[in-house]
């Protein structure tokens, strides 16, 4: 009686539907379909060097996991237990690695760690502990602030020493959350693209690497796709494997939950300032290596970024100038693409209403994939008439908006479901027709949350790597790509220019960040 | 016998105790009056060892206990908002005093029935604590901080937040509870009716 009319349903869930199905879930489908036409599996599996790239991919991952809950459980405790001056800084320091591109991270450990690291494990392994600190931070953080103080008060009275207090309670009570945190780590690490190119060197390449050089380096693309398939399998393997584990583990807090900061001494905040300027350090690092060229401080790395001949007649085959204008152009594109597809498809979701997790559960779809195997899916499938569409420069912020848009739904679909439902009767009552009702009520309620939409895809489409390595086609380089190529090259001044260029995409990054959240916080305060 | 001896304690600039002085004989229920921030709650956590004070002593049966441990201190502890542990379910949670102090199994069994037949709610104990009413659930606060036998048992505003009917019926019950097990109690509560029901005799706290 009150619902859309049904041709705006249609056209609201068909629009998403269509974008999905031809962009996503076909490649993906052409992509396994290709690995069991051809005899790729038997061929594939048999060559060498396979079996220890898995093995690396798999220990690495197991490794940096341990590693980052270790690490992050000192500052998740610290920041969320203690108050002290300086807390929020400190925070705010171990979160922002997370935000920035894996290729930054890899840039800066590069220029942290001395040459006799570079292109070892353990490179790769401290690149995914402090990319992915401020997963433990946060997600094991927001269980200590809410476990009352006097929960562990109740324990010691009734005689429980600190380590039985740890045992019995506290552990019980965090494990989901340390399951979750280890789970998100563990995909992260597996799926790692970015560092572990830039850190691994050749001799340890994860198969996210592994399936990029494939496709591109050597044009083994069934070999590739043989490995993307795997990469699925396994990513479906843990993600079952974890949510079996956490439906059972599940406890609630009962009661009231307030967040209870004990005032501290200095050795908790010295332990934590500590944790801030170690997360600062690659970061400084970087900036400082960019004005360091042969033992002396110079601008050269800076001032001849634009420069793409090395010498006379001998081009660089990198335009650092024009890789920033290409990723800015891109981002746009993404933020725009990203907006309007999550926005509608949000719309969609919520007038579908019972049917609606069918089309949530699509949208999601992609975070299962790697950005890897959605840009090598795109590239098998769109090369015959009439798709011929691999070589075509929008396929690449396409792929962005692929990658980036399971976030955008993610972060507006929770504004929608907070509309009340009142409000749409309301404006009913008042003598709006469905549609009107809809627009004024659900549409204008998603202006918010399309601006950190457009904010989450233009941050994730600077930053992208993975689908980037493989959709790019000469001419259309993007700032990862040449930050990986001038790193590549042998030189102190390409190296100087890759850190500048590094630097530049991180304060991109970041302005993006800050903007996005001036802007939401703005129309906060006037819708209200 | 329980002795807080000149007892001072500040939150940064702001004195919450100031030299505070109390005895409770064995087998006594003294209820603790006074207005919010009179330092009522923290004078019970200083005893249960929760805070460290400032200056001053608390003695537990002629022992200086200032510098122990809570959990070496044998003191009971009912807190406002119950702390049941939400992964133990309500016979674990009456067993966990008694498996810390190394009890055996069929003691510490047989001390859970004992105190939910004691508190009225025998059979109760595999009930999830998410699923009990919020006076059961003052109950098993009580039953739990009991079971260790503690030489000294903290009551902090153990009845707020039920409703008038219920709150009296459970302060009967409590009062009787106490006196019947000859447990030394300090009750902290700011309901004259609540401390007259329950206690021997009250102390008054005047805000600092």
């Amino acid at each position: 009686m009150n619902r859309l009319p049904f041709r705006l349903r249609v056209t609201l869930v068909v629009v998403p539907a269509a974008i999905l199905l031809l962009f996503y879930i076909a490649p993906v489908a052409n992509l396994i379909a290709t690995v069991f036409r051809a005899d790729t599996v038997s061929s594939t599996l048999n060559r060498p060097g396979l079996g220890s790239v898995i093995w690396f991919t798999v220990w690495q991952a197991v490794l940096s996991t341990v590693a980052t809950l270790a690490i992050g459980s000192v500052p998740a405790y610290l920041l969320h237990r203690y108050r002290f001056r300086g807390r929020r800084v400190v925070l705010a320091t171990t979160l922002v690695p997370f935000f920035l591109p894996t290729v930054v991270v890899g840039a800066a450990f590069l220029s942290l760690l001395p040459r006799s690291m570079h292109n070892t494990p353990w490179a790769v392994i401290a690149a995914h502990v402090y990319l992915n600190v401020a997963v433990v931070v946060y997600v094991v953080g927001a269980m200590w602030e809410v476990l009352p103080t006097d929960l562990t008060g109740a324990a010691r009275t009734l005689g429980a020493n600190p380590w039985r207090v740890a045992r019995y309670v506290v552990l019980p009570i965090i494990r989901p959350a340390l399951l979750s945190a280890a789970t998100m780590v563990f995909l992260f690490s597996l799926t790692s693209f970015g560092a572990a190119k830039l850190l691994g060197g050749a001799r340890y390449a994860t198969l996210e690497v592994e399936i990029v050089r494939r496709a591109t380096g050597l044009g083994d693309v069934d070999g590739a796709a043989m490995l993307s398939l795997l990469q699925l399998a396994f990513l479906g393997i843990v993600i079952a494997i974890s949510s079996t584990l956490q439906r059972r583990g599940r406890i609630q807090l009962v009661g009231e939950a307030r967040p209870r900061h004990v005032p501290t001494s200095r050795p908790t905040a010295i332990c934590s300032l500590l944790f801030g300027v170690l997360f600062a350090a690659p970061l400084v690092a970087l900036v400082t290596r960019s004005v360091r060229l042969g033992g002396r401080w110079t601008l050269r790395g800076w001032t001849q970024l634009g420069t793409t001949q090395v010498r006379r007649g001998i081009s660089l085959g990198v335009d650092p100038i024009g890789a920033l204008r290409t990723s800015l152009w891109f981002a746009v594109l993404a933020a725009v693409g990203t907006a309007l597809l999550a926005g509608v498809a949000t719309l969609a979701i919520v007038a579908l209403r019972r049917w609606g997790w069918l089309l949530d559960a699509g949208m999601a779809l992609p975070l299962g994939t790697s950005a890897v195997t959605i840009g090598l899916g795109m590239l098998i499938t769109f090369d015959v008439a009439p798709i011929d569409w691999r070589a075509e420069w929008w396929m690449l912020p396409l792929g962005h908006v692929l990658v980036a848009t399971p976030f955008a739904v993610r972060s507006m679909l929770g504004a929608a479901r907070a509309i009340p439902g009142d409000l749409r009767a309301a404006a009913a009552t008042l003598g709006a027709s469905p549609t009107r009702a809809w627009w004024h009520v659900d549409v204008r309620a998603l202006r918010r949350p399309l601006i950190l939409a457009a904010g989450i895809a233009a941050t994730v489409s600077l930053g992208e790597f993975g689908a980037t390595s493989v959709l790019s086609r000469r001419g259309n380089q993007t700032v990862p790509l040449a930050i990986d190529a001038l790193l590549g090259r042998a030189g102190d001044l390409p190296r100087a220019q890759g850190y500048a260029l590094a630097v530049v995409l991180m304060v991109v990054c970041a302005t993006t960040v800050v903007m996005v959240d001036l802007a939401r916080s703005n129309t906060r305060s006037r819708l209200g | 016998m329980l002795r807080v001896d000149d007892v001072t304690v500040r939150f940064g600039p702001r004195t919450v105790l100031d030299s505070f002085d109390l005895t409770v004989a064995d087998g006594d229920v003294v209820a603790l009056l006074g207005p919010s921030g009179s330092g009522k709650s923290t004078l019970l956590r200083v005893i249960a060892g929760l805070i460290r004070p400032d200056r001053g002593r608390v003695w537990l049966d002629d022992r200086d206990v200032t510098d122990l441990p809570t959990h070496r201190r044998n003191v009971g502890m009912v807190f406002q908002d119950e702390q049941l542990f939400p992964n133990l379910n309500v016979a674990e949670n009456i067993a966990f005093g008694p498996r810390m102090h190394g009890w055996t199994k069929a003691e510490t069994a047989k001390r859970v029935d004992e105190l939910l037949e004691l508190v009225g709610l025998a059979g109760m104990g595999c009930r999830a604590t998410s699923r009990l009413s919020g006076g059961e659930a003052k109950r098993i606060a009580l039953a739990r901080s009991l079971a260790p036998r503690p030489a000294v048992l903290l009551l902090d505003e153990p009845l707020t937040g039920l409703d008038r009917d219920l709150h009296d019926r459970l302060a009967i019950d409590v009062g009787a509870l106490l006196r019947a097990d000859g447990t030394t109690a300090l009750l902290v509560t700011h309901d004259h009716d609540e401390a007259a029901t329950i206690a021997s005799r009250h102390v008054n706290l005047v805000g600092q």
